[in-house]
């Protein structure tokens, strides 16, 4: 294998050597009936709503593989810089990955400029990245903050697609938020209607979807503040039992009983000493 | 005067148009140096992004250069590639990782992460390519 690597110089990022190889291999599964296990996914209801002084985000925190939950709690609001926050829908990995390296890149370039970022600087490199792959990374975002010219809030789907809206919503449940929004919605409003808006869209989307669940998570972002309430509410609380169901000692009546005793006998005995010191 | 070495060079940047990197000698791929070729494999990409990945950093100069071109004129670009040209040739052996400041410094990597940072670094790649062999290949004796 050594010899293969003498005409290429060594290149890192995306490596796509064992194509072929999966291609082969879901093949051959599905001769025998079986699948491919599933990446996990977010299977999730996110959704923005720019009001007054700011920015409100919400998201879910269900994080499905397949036809089972993976993750009871997870967090899909991500943070990019001190004003920016993103939520993110569709596979978990690449969300977690793309927030990341952009935050990482926003982060250099605020350094560079010396001054905060703004977020169609975050808004713009997303989209690069995104386009950049095609459609392969399945990571579609909600991207919210607030800069020196204000409140700002973008949808960036996975192709690399963007808008710029007043409200937003992504992931499974999108349709059930955006009913929601789409009933109550005023420009303008106050700190308080603009998170009642948001919890009850997600609420919608976890009650009427079944890819989301759980928890509701708030992210309050105004100019010099983030509030990132998680959980902001908590629909989905699991019961606690009324009573104590444990049987009592003697229940069960014993109707014989055989004693066998084990003859062990010692052949080694060593001691070693735990260093406790 | 072997001009093999310098046509090592000028391939490594030519693009990628397909698959097949090289013929050795007799028209053909050295099996015994690159493994079993099928022509499958070197006509059809094992994935989408494959080619497209292969030239992004080529398309995108070739890009960057010809609007510079059209803005300011043909000396501007021409002036930047002789800089990334006189960067790339401070080198290591090319069996070890150079570090390439100048040349990442000249094009902004500097300050961008992305996923060739990330992913497969080379820097920590556990096969390392055979030095005798590398340099004969650099220097066109292969």
């Amino acid at each position: 294998m050594a010899t293969l690597s003498v005409c290429q110089a060594p290149c890192g990022g995306f490596s796509f050597d064992y194509c072929r190889r999966n291609v082969l291999l879901e093949a051959e599964l599905a001769k025998l009936e079986r699948s491919v296990p599933a990446a996990r996914k977010t299977g999730t209801t996110i959704c923005g709503v720019v009001y007054k002084d700011g920015v409100v985000l919400g998201a879910d925190t269900r994080a499905t593989e397949g036809m089972v939950v993976a993750d009871k709690n997870c967090s899909k609001i991500h943070y990019i810089s001190p004003n920016i926050y993103c939520c993110g829908a569709g596979t978990a990995a690449d969300t977690e990955m793309t927030t990341q390296i952009i935050s990482s890149n926003l982060e250099l370039h605020s350094l560079s400029t010396g001054r905060l970022p703004r977020v169609a600087t975050a808004n713009r490199m997303l989209k690069q990245m995104l386009f950049r792959y095609q459609g392969y990374i399945g990571a579609a975002l909600v991207l919210g903050g607030v800069d020196c010219l204000g409140p700002h809030l973008y949808s960036i789907y996975p192709h690399g697609s963007t808008d710029k809206l007043p409200y937003v919503t992504m992931g499974s449940g999108s349709l059930a938020a955006m009913a929601v929004f789409e009933d109550r919605y005023k420009p303008d409003m106050e700190e308080e209607e603009a998170k009642q808006l948001v919890r009850d869209a997600i609420a919608a989307g976890i009650f009427n979807d079944l890819g989301s669940g759980s928890n509701i998570d708030v992210c309050v972002i105004t100019k010099g503040k983030v509030d990132y309430l998680r959980p902001h509410d908590e629909p989905n609380k699991k019961g606690t039992r009324a009573g104590s169901y444990r049987y009592k000692q003697g229940t069960t009546g014993i109707l014989t009983k055989a004693v066998t005793p084990l003859d062990l006998e010692v052949v080694e005995e060593t001691v070693q000493t735990m260093d406790t010191s | 005067m072997n001009t093999r070495g310098l046509r090592s060079q000028l391939k490594d940047s030519v693009p990628v148009a397909g698959l097949c990197t090289q013929a050795g000698s007799y028209g053909v791929q050295d099996p015994l140096r690159k493994g079993f070729s099928s022509v499958k494999n070197e006509l059809l990409p094992s994935h989408p992004l494959e080619l497209s990945e292969k030239n992004f950093h080529l398309n995108q100069d070739k890009m960057n250069f010809s609007t510079l071109r059209n803005i300011q004129g043909l000396h501007a670009p021409l002036k930047l590639q002789m800089e990334y040209r006189a960067t790339r040739q401070i080198q290591r052996l090319p069996f070890l990782q150079s570090s390439n400041i100048a040349l990442d410094t000249l094009r902004g990597n500097d300050e961008s992460i992305g996923f060739e940072d990330v992913l497969n670094d080379p820097a920590q790649s556990e096969v390392m390519g055979d030095p005798h062999m590398m340099m004969e290949y650099k220097l066109g004796l292969l």
